[in-house]
Protein backbone atom coordinates (compact mmCIF):
# COMPACT_ATOMS: atom_id res chain seq x y z
CA UNK A 1 0.00 0.00 0.00
CA UNK A 2 1.10 3.57 -0.99
CA UNK A 3 1.80 5.58 1.56
CA UNK A 4 -0.12 8.42 1.94
CA UNK A 5 1.24 12.01 0.84
CA UNK A 6 -0.23 15.47 1.44
CA UNK A 7 -1.20 15.12 -2.45
CA UNK A 8 -4.00 12.37 -1.54
CA UNK A 9 -7.30 13.06 -0.67
CA UNK A 10 -7.19 12.84 3.39
CA UNK A 11 -10.63 11.52 3.52
CA UNK A 12 -11.17 9.28 0.70
CA UNK A 13 -15.08 8.11 -0.11
CA UNK A 14 -15.42 5.60 -2.92
CA UNK A 15 -18.55 3.82 -3.52
CA UNK A 16 -19.84 3.48 -0.34
CA UNK A 17 -22.81 1.03 0.57
CA UNK A 18 -24.53 1.02 3.71
CA UNK A 19 -27.38 -1.21 4.79
CA UNK A 20 -29.30 -0.97 8.16
CA UNK A 21 -30.56 -4.58 8.02
CA UNK A 22 -32.81 -4.81 4.51
CA UNK A 23 -32.78 -0.45 4.51
CA UNK A 24 -30.26 0.42 1.86
CA UNK A 25 -29.33 3.76 3.06
CA UNK A 26 -26.10 4.72 1.16
CA UNK A 27 -26.14 4.03 -2.28
CA UNK A 28 -22.61 3.83 -3.81
CA UNK A 29 -21.40 7.36 -2.42
CA UNK A 30 -18.10 8.74 -3.47
CA UNK A 31 -16.36 12.16 -2.30
CA UNK A 32 -13.28 13.01 -1.37
CA UNK A 33 -12.04 15.52 0.78
CA UNK A 34 -8.16 17.55 0.64
CA UNK A 35 -6.02 18.56 3.57
CA UNK A 36 -7.78 22.08 5.17
CA UNK A 37 -10.54 21.61 2.93
CA UNK A 38 -13.95 22.35 4.33
CA UNK A 39 -16.63 20.21 2.88
CA UNK A 40 -20.38 20.61 3.54
CA UNK A 41 -22.99 17.77 3.25
CA UNK A 42 -26.80 19.42 3.08
CA UNK A 43 -29.78 17.59 1.99
CA UNK A 44 -33.22 16.41 3.14
CA UNK A 45 -33.49 13.99 6.54
CA UNK A 46 -33.36 10.56 6.23
CA UNK A 47 -31.16 11.07 3.22
CA UNK A 48 -28.01 8.97 4.57
CA UNK A 49 -25.58 12.63 5.12
CA UNK A 50 -25.32 11.67 8.85
CA UNK A 51 -24.68 8.12 8.01
CA UNK A 52 -21.80 9.07 6.17
CA UNK A 53 -20.20 10.96 8.41
CA UNK A 54 -20.15 8.55 10.91
CA UNK A 55 -18.86 5.95 8.92
CA UNK A 56 -16.11 8.22 8.19
CA UNK A 57 -14.83 7.04 12.14
CA UNK A 58 -15.83 3.76 12.12
CA UNK A 59 -19.39 4.26 14.75
CA UNK A 60 -20.75 2.72 11.75
CA UNK A 61 -19.94 -0.09 9.61
CA UNK A 62 -19.83 0.13 5.62
CA UNK A 63 -21.34 -3.25 3.06
CA UNK A 64 -19.78 -1.84 0.03
CA UNK A 65 -16.69 0.44 -1.15
CA UNK A 66 -13.86 1.63 0.54
CA UNK A 67 -12.81 4.55 2.96
CA UNK A 68 -9.74 5.69 3.57
CA UNK A 69 -8.19 8.10 6.42
CA UNK A 70 -4.70 9.25 6.12
CA UNK A 71 -4.44 6.17 3.75
CA UNK A 72 -5.97 4.05 7.09
CA UNK A 73 -8.82 1.52 5.10
CA UNK A 74 -11.45 1.03 7.42
CA UNK A 75 -12.87 -1.93 5.33
CA UNK A 76 -9.74 -3.84 6.80
CA UNK A 77 -10.81 -6.04 9.20
CA UNK A 78 -7.60 -5.05 11.61
CA UNK A 79 -8.35 -1.74 11.44
CA UNK A 80 -6.58 -0.32 14.41
CA UNK A 81 -9.59 1.85 15.90
CA UNK A 82 -7.30 3.45 18.14
CA UNK A 83 -5.31 4.75 15.68
CA UNK A 84 -8.10 6.26 13.75
CA UNK A 85 -10.13 7.76 15.97
CA UNK A 86 -6.81 9.93 17.08
CA UNK A 87 -6.93 11.18 13.80
CA UNK A 88 -10.77 11.85 13.54
CA UNK A 89 -12.21 13.97 15.60
CA UNK A 90 -16.42 14.02 16.21
CA UNK A 91 -18.68 16.78 17.54
CA UNK A 92 -22.53 15.05 18.06
CA UNK A 93 -25.98 17.13 17.52
CA UNK A 94 -26.80 16.54 21.11
CA UNK A 95 -22.97 17.40 22.46
CA UNK A 96 -22.84 14.10 24.39
CA UNK A 97 -20.45 15.58 26.93
CA UNK A 98 -19.73 13.23 30.11
CA UNK A 99 -22.23 14.58 32.28
CA UNK A 100 -20.35 14.14 35.61
CA UNK A 101 -16.94 15.59 34.54
CA UNK A 102 -16.43 19.15 34.50
CA UNK A 103 -15.98 20.72 31.09
CA UNK A 104 -12.00 20.31 31.95
CA UNK A 105 -12.48 17.07 32.60
CA UNK A 106 -14.38 16.60 29.70
CA UNK A 107 -11.39 18.03 27.77
CA UNK A 108 -8.88 16.36 29.85
CA UNK A 109 -10.39 12.43 29.68
CA UNK A 110 -9.34 11.34 25.92
CA UNK A 111 -5.73 12.50 25.86
CA UNK A 112 -5.02 10.80 29.61
CA UNK A 113 -6.55 7.71 29.11
CA UNK A 114 -6.42 7.11 25.68
CA UNK A 115 -2.80 8.52 24.82
CA UNK A 116 -1.41 8.07 28.06
CA UNK A 117 0.18 12.13 28.02
CA UNK A 118 0.96 13.72 31.21
CA UNK A 119 -1.61 15.33 33.33
CA UNK A 120 -0.23 18.75 33.57
CA UNK A 121 0.75 18.45 29.91
CA UNK A 122 -3.13 17.87 29.11
CA UNK A 123 -4.22 20.56 31.62
CA UNK A 124 -2.16 23.50 29.97
CA UNK A 125 -3.79 22.46 26.40
CA UNK A 126 -7.48 21.97 28.06
CA UNK A 127 -7.05 25.57 28.88
CA UNK A 128 -6.05 26.70 25.60
CA UNK A 129 -8.41 24.84 24.49
CA UNK A 130 -11.30 26.49 26.56
CA UNK A 131 -9.97 30.34 25.57
CA UNK A 132 -9.86 29.15 21.52
CA UNK A 133 -13.85 28.09 22.20
CA UNK A 134 -13.97 31.52 24.08
CA UNK A 135 -15.29 29.74 27.22
CA UNK A 136 -12.78 30.85 30.06
CA UNK A 137 -14.07 30.74 33.46
CA UNK A 138 -15.83 27.73 32.78
CA UNK A 139 -13.42 25.46 33.31
CA UNK A 140 -14.88 24.04 36.52
CA UNK A 141 -18.35 23.97 35.45
CA UNK A 142 -20.26 20.78 35.14
CA UNK A 143 -22.14 20.43 31.53
CA UNK A 144 -25.57 20.82 33.23
CA UNK A 145 -24.45 23.77 34.32
CA UNK A 146 -23.54 25.25 30.77
CA UNK A 147 -26.20 26.26 27.96
CA UNK A 148 -26.69 24.47 24.89
CA UNK A 149 -23.70 26.39 22.48
CA UNK A 150 -21.39 26.60 25.36
CA UNK A 151 -21.90 22.69 26.18
CA UNK A 152 -21.42 22.29 22.13
CA UNK A 153 -18.33 24.39 22.81
CA UNK A 154 -16.83 22.22 25.23
CA UNK A 155 -17.54 19.29 23.06
CA UNK A 156 -15.55 20.75 19.97
CA UNK A 157 -12.40 21.55 22.60
CA UNK A 158 -12.65 17.70 24.10
CA UNK A 159 -12.15 16.66 20.35
CA UNK A 160 -9.33 18.61 19.26
CA UNK A 161 -7.40 18.02 22.70
CA UNK A 162 -6.77 14.68 20.45
CA UNK A 163 -5.30 16.54 18.01
CA UNK A 164 -7.42 14.89 15.01
CA UNK A 165 -6.20 16.05 11.34
CA UNK A 166 -9.90 15.28 10.21
CA UNK A 167 -13.00 17.59 12.52
CA UNK A 168 -16.02 15.63 11.59
CA UNK A 169 -19.73 18.36 12.38
CA UNK A 170 -22.84 16.13 12.56
CA UNK A 171 -25.18 18.81 13.30
CA UNK A 172 -23.61 20.87 15.27
CA UNK A 173 -26.50 23.18 15.83
CA UNK A 174 -29.53 21.75 14.98
CA UNK A 175 -30.40 21.54 19.09
CA UNK A 176 -29.46 24.75 19.45
CA UNK A 177 -31.30 27.92 20.43
CA UNK A 178 -30.96 30.55 18.07
CA UNK A 179 -29.10 32.96 19.25
CA UNK A 180 -26.21 30.22 20.66
CA UNK A 181 -25.95 28.95 16.80
CA UNK A 182 -23.69 31.64 15.84
CA UNK A 183 -21.34 31.26 18.84
CA UNK A 184 -20.65 27.51 17.81
CA UNK A 185 -20.97 28.22 14.19
CA UNK A 186 -17.69 30.99 14.88
CA UNK A 187 -15.78 28.53 16.70
CA UNK A 188 -16.11 26.37 13.99
CA UNK A 189 -14.90 29.27 11.01
CA UNK A 190 -12.04 29.78 13.35
CA UNK A 191 -10.88 26.46 13.02
CA UNK A 192 -11.58 26.13 9.30
CA UNK A 193 -10.01 29.26 8.93
CA UNK A 194 -6.64 28.12 10.63
CA UNK A 195 -6.39 24.88 8.14
CA UNK A 196 -8.52 22.33 9.76
CA UNK A 197 -10.07 19.71 7.59
CA UNK A 198 -13.42 19.44 8.58
CA UNK A 199 -16.64 17.94 7.03
CA UNK A 200 -20.18 19.21 8.14
CA UNK A 201 -23.33 17.82 8.27
CA UNK A 202 -25.54 20.83 8.37
CA UNK A 203 -28.27 22.43 7.56
CA UNK A 204 -27.04 25.71 7.99
CA UNK A 205 -27.18 26.96 4.59
CA UNK A 206 -25.63 30.49 4.78
CA UNK A 207 -22.90 29.13 7.30
CA UNK A 208 -22.33 26.16 4.51
CA UNK A 209 -21.89 28.88 1.78
CA UNK A 210 -19.86 31.17 3.71
CA UNK A 211 -17.08 28.31 4.62
CA UNK A 212 -17.23 25.57 2.47
CA UNK A 213 -15.01 24.99 -0.08
CA UNK A 214 -17.47 22.18 -1.13
CA UNK A 215 -20.50 21.10 -0.85
CA UNK A 216 -22.31 18.07 -1.17
CA UNK A 217 -26.01 17.91 -1.64
CA UNK A 218 -27.48 13.93 -0.77
CA UNK A 219 -30.84 12.30 -1.71
CA UNK A 220 -32.09 9.05 -0.73
CA UNK A 221 -28.77 7.92 -0.01
CA UNK A 222 -26.83 9.30 -3.56
CA UNK A 223 -24.97 12.23 -3.67
CA UNK A 224 -27.08 14.01 -6.23
CA UNK A 225 -24.93 17.39 -6.78
CA UNK A 226 -22.39 19.03 -6.03
CA UNK A 227 -20.17 21.96 -6.30
CA UNK A 228 -18.22 24.80 -4.51
CA UNK A 229 -20.73 27.12 -2.95
CA UNK A 230 -21.06 29.64 -5.81
CA UNK A 231 -22.05 27.60 -8.13
CA UNK A 232 -24.07 25.09 -6.24
CA UNK A 233 -26.46 27.71 -4.96
CA UNK A 234 -27.09 29.74 -8.02
CA UNK A 235 -26.85 26.97 -10.89
CA UNK A 236 -28.20 24.26 -9.39
CA UNK A 237 -29.42 21.61 -12.51
CA UNK A 238 -31.05 18.72 -10.96
CA UNK A 239 -34.70 18.84 -10.21
CA UNK A 240 -34.02 17.43 -6.46
CA UNK A 241 -31.87 20.17 -5.07
CA UNK A 242 -33.68 22.92 -7.11
CA UNK A 243 -36.77 21.93 -5.19
CA UNK A 244 -34.70 21.55 -1.81
CA UNK A 245 -32.69 25.04 -2.46
CA UNK A 246 -36.12 26.46 -2.94
CA UNK A 247 -37.82 25.31 0.27
CA UNK A 248 -34.38 26.46 2.84
CA UNK A 249 -33.52 29.53 0.66
CA UNK B 1 -23.41 1.74 85.77
CA UNK B 2 -24.54 -0.72 88.96
CA UNK B 3 -27.86 1.66 89.49
CA UNK B 4 -29.18 1.05 85.84
CA UNK B 5 -28.90 -2.58 86.51
CA UNK B 6 -30.53 -2.34 90.08
CA UNK B 7 -33.28 -0.63 87.80
CA UNK B 8 -33.75 -3.39 85.55
CA UNK B 9 -33.89 -5.99 88.11
CA UNK B 10 -36.62 -4.01 90.19
CA UNK B 11 -38.64 -3.57 86.93
CA UNK B 12 -38.23 -7.23 86.68
CA UNK B 13 -39.45 -8.00 89.65
CA UNK B 14 -42.72 -5.41 89.64
CA UNK B 15 -43.73 -6.35 86.21
CA UNK B 16 -42.73 -10.48 85.81
CA UNK B 17 -43.84 -9.52 81.95
CA UNK B 18 -41.08 -7.30 81.47
CA UNK B 19 -37.51 -8.66 82.26
CA UNK B 20 -35.25 -6.37 80.26
CA UNK B 21 -32.59 -9.65 81.77
CA UNK B 22 -29.39 -8.26 79.58
CA UNK B 23 -30.11 -5.67 81.21
CA UNK B 24 -28.81 -6.53 84.31
CA UNK B 25 -27.36 -10.26 83.70
CA UNK B 26 -23.54 -10.18 82.31
CA UNK B 27 -23.86 -13.61 80.46
CA UNK B 28 -27.47 -12.70 78.79
CA UNK B 29 -25.71 -9.01 77.63
CA UNK B 30 -22.72 -10.57 76.09
CA UNK B 31 -24.82 -13.45 73.57
CA UNK B 32 -27.23 -9.52 72.48
CA UNK B 33 -23.74 -8.01 72.12
CA UNK B 34 -22.52 -10.73 69.87
CA UNK B 35 -25.63 -11.47 68.25
CA UNK B 36 -25.61 -7.58 67.35
CA UNK B 37 -22.08 -7.52 65.99
CA UNK B 38 -22.54 -11.03 64.30
CA UNK B 39 -25.60 -9.36 62.51
CA UNK B 40 -23.48 -5.94 61.28
CA UNK B 41 -20.60 -8.26 60.31
CA UNK B 42 -22.83 -10.22 57.90
CA UNK B 43 -24.51 -7.27 56.61
CA UNK B 44 -21.61 -5.70 55.42
CA UNK B 45 -19.84 -8.62 53.91
CA UNK B 46 -22.94 -9.53 51.75
CA UNK B 47 -23.55 -5.46 51.13
CA UNK B 48 -19.97 -6.17 49.93
CA UNK B 49 -19.92 -9.08 47.99
CA UNK B 50 -23.43 -8.57 46.36
CA UNK B 51 -22.36 -5.54 45.27
CA UNK B 52 -19.64 -6.63 43.06
CA UNK B 53 -21.98 -9.86 41.99
CA UNK B 54 -24.21 -6.89 40.90
CA UNK B 55 -21.18 -5.18 38.85
CA UNK B 56 -19.87 -8.27 37.27
CA UNK B 57 -22.78 -9.73 36.88
CA UNK B 58 -23.99 -6.43 34.91
CA UNK B 59 -20.52 -6.10 32.94
CA UNK B 60 -21.02 -10.02 31.74
CA UNK B 61 -24.94 -9.40 30.83
CA UNK B 62 -23.40 -6.54 28.35
CA UNK B 63 -21.19 -9.14 26.89
CA UNK B 64 -21.06 -10.79 23.63
CA UNK B 65 -21.02 -13.93 24.53
CA UNK B 66 -24.34 -15.65 24.24
CA UNK B 67 -23.22 -18.26 26.89
CA UNK B 68 -21.86 -15.93 29.57
CA UNK B 69 -25.13 -13.92 29.37
CA UNK B 70 -27.22 -17.28 29.43
CA UNK B 71 -25.47 -17.51 32.64
CA UNK B 72 -26.32 -14.73 33.96
CA UNK B 73 -30.00 -15.11 32.75
CA UNK B 74 -30.46 -18.31 34.52
CA UNK B 75 -28.46 -17.76 37.80
CA UNK B 76 -31.22 -14.35 37.87
CA UNK B 77 -33.93 -15.97 37.69
CA UNK B 78 -33.08 -19.09 40.02
CA UNK B 79 -32.01 -16.89 42.85
CA UNK B 80 -34.50 -14.15 41.95
CA UNK B 81 -37.59 -16.95 41.62
CA UNK B 82 -36.82 -19.04 44.91
CA UNK B 83 -37.31 -18.26 48.64
CA UNK B 84 -34.40 -16.64 50.00
CA UNK B 85 -34.11 -19.68 53.54
CA UNK B 86 -34.60 -22.23 51.20
CA UNK B 87 -31.60 -21.25 49.01
CA UNK B 88 -29.95 -20.91 52.17
CA UNK B 89 -31.11 -24.01 53.65
CA UNK B 90 -29.89 -25.69 49.95
CA UNK B 91 -26.28 -24.34 50.40
CA UNK B 92 -25.56 -25.04 54.01
CA UNK B 93 -27.40 -28.99 53.90
CA UNK B 94 -26.99 -29.86 50.24
CA UNK B 95 -23.85 -28.05 49.09
CA UNK B 96 -22.22 -28.23 52.45
CA UNK B 97 -21.83 -32.18 52.25
CA UNK B 98 -19.81 -31.75 49.25
CA UNK B 99 -17.04 -29.18 50.73
CA UNK B 100 -14.28 -30.38 51.89
CA UNK B 101 -13.48 -30.63 55.43
CA UNK B 102 -10.35 -30.16 57.79
CA UNK B 103 -8.91 -31.64 60.77
CA UNK B 104 -7.15 -29.01 63.51
CA UNK B 105 -6.74 -31.20 66.31
CA UNK B 106 -7.03 -34.77 64.22
CA UNK B 107 -10.12 -36.17 65.99
CA UNK B 108 -12.82 -33.27 64.62
CA UNK B 109 -13.73 -32.90 61.15
CA UNK B 110 -14.55 -29.00 60.07
CA UNK B 111 -16.02 -27.81 56.83
CA UNK B 112 -13.49 -25.13 55.24
CA UNK B 113 -16.91 -23.34 54.93
CA UNK B 114 -18.52 -22.50 57.95
CA UNK B 115 -22.21 -21.76 58.53
CA UNK B 116 -21.57 -18.18 58.72
CA UNK B 117 -19.42 -18.37 55.57
CA UNK B 118 -22.58 -20.27 53.78
CA UNK B 119 -25.16 -17.75 55.09
CA UNK B 120 -22.73 -14.62 53.53
CA UNK B 121 -22.26 -16.76 50.47
CA UNK B 122 -25.71 -17.64 49.84
CA UNK B 123 -27.45 -14.48 50.76
CA UNK B 124 -24.91 -12.77 48.52
CA UNK B 125 -26.33 -14.20 45.74
CA UNK B 126 -29.53 -13.73 46.34
CA UNK B 127 -29.40 -9.63 46.58
CA UNK B 128 -26.70 -9.90 43.82
CA UNK B 129 -29.09 -10.99 41.56
CA UNK B 130 -31.29 -8.52 42.47
CA UNK B 131 -28.44 -5.47 41.82
CA UNK B 132 -27.12 -7.47 38.54
CA UNK B 133 -30.85 -6.09 36.91
CA UNK B 134 -31.04 -3.16 39.35
CA UNK B 135 -27.51 -2.11 37.80
CA UNK B 136 -27.93 -3.34 34.18
CA UNK B 137 -31.39 -0.84 34.40
CA UNK B 138 -28.59 1.73 35.26
CA UNK B 139 -26.53 1.09 32.84
CA UNK B 140 -29.47 0.77 30.44
CA UNK B 141 -30.21 4.66 31.07
CA UNK B 142 -26.95 5.55 29.92
CA UNK B 143 -27.86 6.98 26.57
CA UNK B 144 -26.33 4.95 23.92
CA UNK B 145 -25.02 8.55 22.48
CA UNK B 146 -22.62 9.38 25.45
CA UNK B 147 -21.06 5.71 24.61
CA UNK B 148 -20.55 6.81 21.34
CA UNK B 149 -18.57 9.62 22.37
CA UNK B 150 -16.69 8.37 24.54
CA UNK B 151 -15.70 5.82 21.30
CA UNK B 152 -15.19 8.23 19.38
CA UNK B 153 -12.84 10.09 21.16
CA UNK B 154 -11.01 6.72 21.58
CA UNK B 155 -11.58 5.18 24.72
CA UNK B 156 -11.49 1.07 24.70
CA UNK B 157 -14.87 -1.18 25.92
CA UNK B 158 -13.43 -1.17 29.90
CA UNK B 159 -12.17 2.41 29.99
CA UNK B 160 -15.79 3.50 28.58
CA UNK B 161 -17.77 1.27 31.13
CA UNK B 162 -15.04 2.39 33.91
CA UNK B 163 -15.04 6.22 33.56
CA UNK B 164 -18.75 6.97 31.67
CA UNK B 165 -21.20 4.06 32.24
CA UNK B 166 -20.72 2.78 35.28
CA UNK B 167 -20.21 5.95 36.96
CA UNK B 168 -23.72 7.43 35.52
CA UNK B 169 -25.02 3.80 35.79
CA UNK B 170 -24.64 4.10 39.84
CA UNK B 171 -26.06 7.64 39.92
CA UNK B 172 -29.55 6.37 38.23
CA UNK B 173 -28.92 3.15 40.21
CA UNK B 174 -28.96 4.36 44.00
CA UNK B 175 -32.62 4.43 44.82
CA UNK B 176 -33.44 1.06 43.77
CA UNK B 177 -30.05 0.04 45.19
CA UNK B 178 -30.78 1.14 48.67
CA UNK B 179 -34.05 -0.43 48.48
CA UNK B 180 -32.73 -4.07 47.67
CA UNK B 181 -29.41 -3.37 50.65
CA UNK B 182 -32.19 -2.60 53.08
CA UNK B 183 -33.78 -5.80 52.43
CA UNK B 184 -30.63 -7.74 52.45
CA UNK B 185 -29.81 -6.76 56.14
CA UNK B 186 -33.15 -7.83 57.18
CA UNK B 187 -32.80 -11.14 55.50
CA UNK B 188 -29.84 -11.88 56.89
CA UNK B 189 -32.19 -12.96 60.15
CA UNK B 190 -32.78 -16.32 57.83
CA UNK B 191 -29.28 -17.14 58.91
CA UNK B 192 -30.94 -18.32 62.09
CA UNK B 193 -32.15 -21.33 59.96
CA UNK B 194 -28.32 -22.49 60.09
CA UNK B 195 -27.74 -21.34 63.33
CA UNK B 196 -25.69 -18.70 62.55
CA UNK B 197 -25.17 -16.75 65.95
CA UNK B 198 -26.79 -13.60 64.45
CA UNK B 199 -28.91 -10.99 67.12
CA UNK B 200 -32.27 -12.98 66.26
CA UNK B 201 -30.69 -16.61 66.79
CA UNK B 202 -28.95 -15.33 70.47
CA UNK B 203 -33.01 -13.36 70.81
CA UNK B 204 -34.27 -16.77 70.32
CA UNK B 205 -32.26 -18.47 73.04
CA UNK B 206 -32.72 -15.65 75.44
CA UNK B 207 -36.60 -15.93 75.73
CA UNK B 208 -36.63 -19.66 75.41
CA UNK B 209 -34.33 -19.68 78.73
CA UNK B 210 -36.24 -16.87 80.30
CA UNK B 211 -39.75 -16.61 78.76
CA UNK B 212 -40.01 -13.21 81.21
CA UNK B 213 -37.49 -11.89 78.83
CA UNK B 214 -39.88 -12.25 75.26
CA UNK B 215 -41.59 -8.45 75.14
CA UNK B 216 -38.06 -6.94 76.21
CA UNK B 217 -36.34 -8.75 73.70
CA UNK B 218 -38.48 -8.76 70.96
CA UNK B 219 -38.93 -5.24 71.29
CA UNK B 220 -34.98 -4.45 71.60
CA UNK B 221 -34.63 -6.85 68.33
CA UNK B 222 -36.90 -4.03 66.26
CA UNK B 223 -34.99 -1.33 67.70
CA UNK B 224 -31.50 -2.64 66.77
CA UNK B 225 -32.86 -3.51 63.03
CA UNK B 226 -34.36 0.02 63.31
CA UNK B 227 -31.26 1.90 63.77
CA UNK B 228 -29.34 -0.65 61.94
CA UNK B 229 -31.43 0.01 58.80
CA UNK B 230 -31.74 3.62 59.85
CA UNK B 231 -27.73 3.62 59.93
CA UNK B 232 -27.57 1.98 56.10
CA UNK B 233 -30.40 4.19 54.65
CA UNK B 234 -28.56 7.49 55.94
CA UNK B 235 -24.86 7.08 54.89
CA UNK B 236 -26.60 5.70 51.35
CA UNK B 237 -28.03 9.13 50.80
CA UNK B 238 -24.89 10.83 52.30
CA UNK B 239 -23.34 8.84 49.50
CA UNK B 240 -26.32 9.78 47.00
CA UNK B 241 -26.16 13.60 47.53
CA UNK B 242 -22.11 13.49 47.26
CA UNK B 243 -22.39 12.08 43.74
CA UNK B 244 -25.15 14.82 42.83
CA UNK B 245 -23.79 16.26 39.66
CA UNK B 246 -24.85 20.19 39.22
CA UNK B 247 -27.29 20.95 36.90
CA UNK B 248 -27.74 16.88 36.12
CA UNK B 249 -30.65 14.87 36.64
CA UNK B 250 -32.65 17.77 38.56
Amino acid sequence: MAEWTEKDPIVSIRDVHKYFGDLQVLKGVSLDVMKGEVVCIIGPSGSGKSTLIRCVNALNDIQGGVIKVRGIDLTDPKLDKLALRKRVGMVFQQYNLFPHKTAMENIMMAPMLVLKEQEEDVRQRARELMKKVRLEGKEDAYPGELSGGQQQRVAIARSLAMSPDVMLFDEVTAALDPETVKEVLVTIKDLAQEGMTCILVTHEMGFAREIADHIYFTDNGVIVEHGPPATFFHEAKDPRTKEFLSQIL
Amino acid sequence: MEFIAEFFRQIADDYPRWNFIWMYQPVQQGKILSGIWMTIKLSLACLALSMVIGVLGAFAQGSRNVILRSIVQGYIQFFRNTPPYVQLLFFYFALGQFTPTFSPDGWLEVPIISNVGWAIISLSFFAGAFNVEIFRAGIEAVPESTREAAESLGFSRSQSYRYVVLPLALRVSLPALNNNLVNLVKTTTQAFGIAVPELLYQSVTIWNDYPSALYPTMLLVFIVYVVLVGILVMSMSKWESSMRIPGYGS
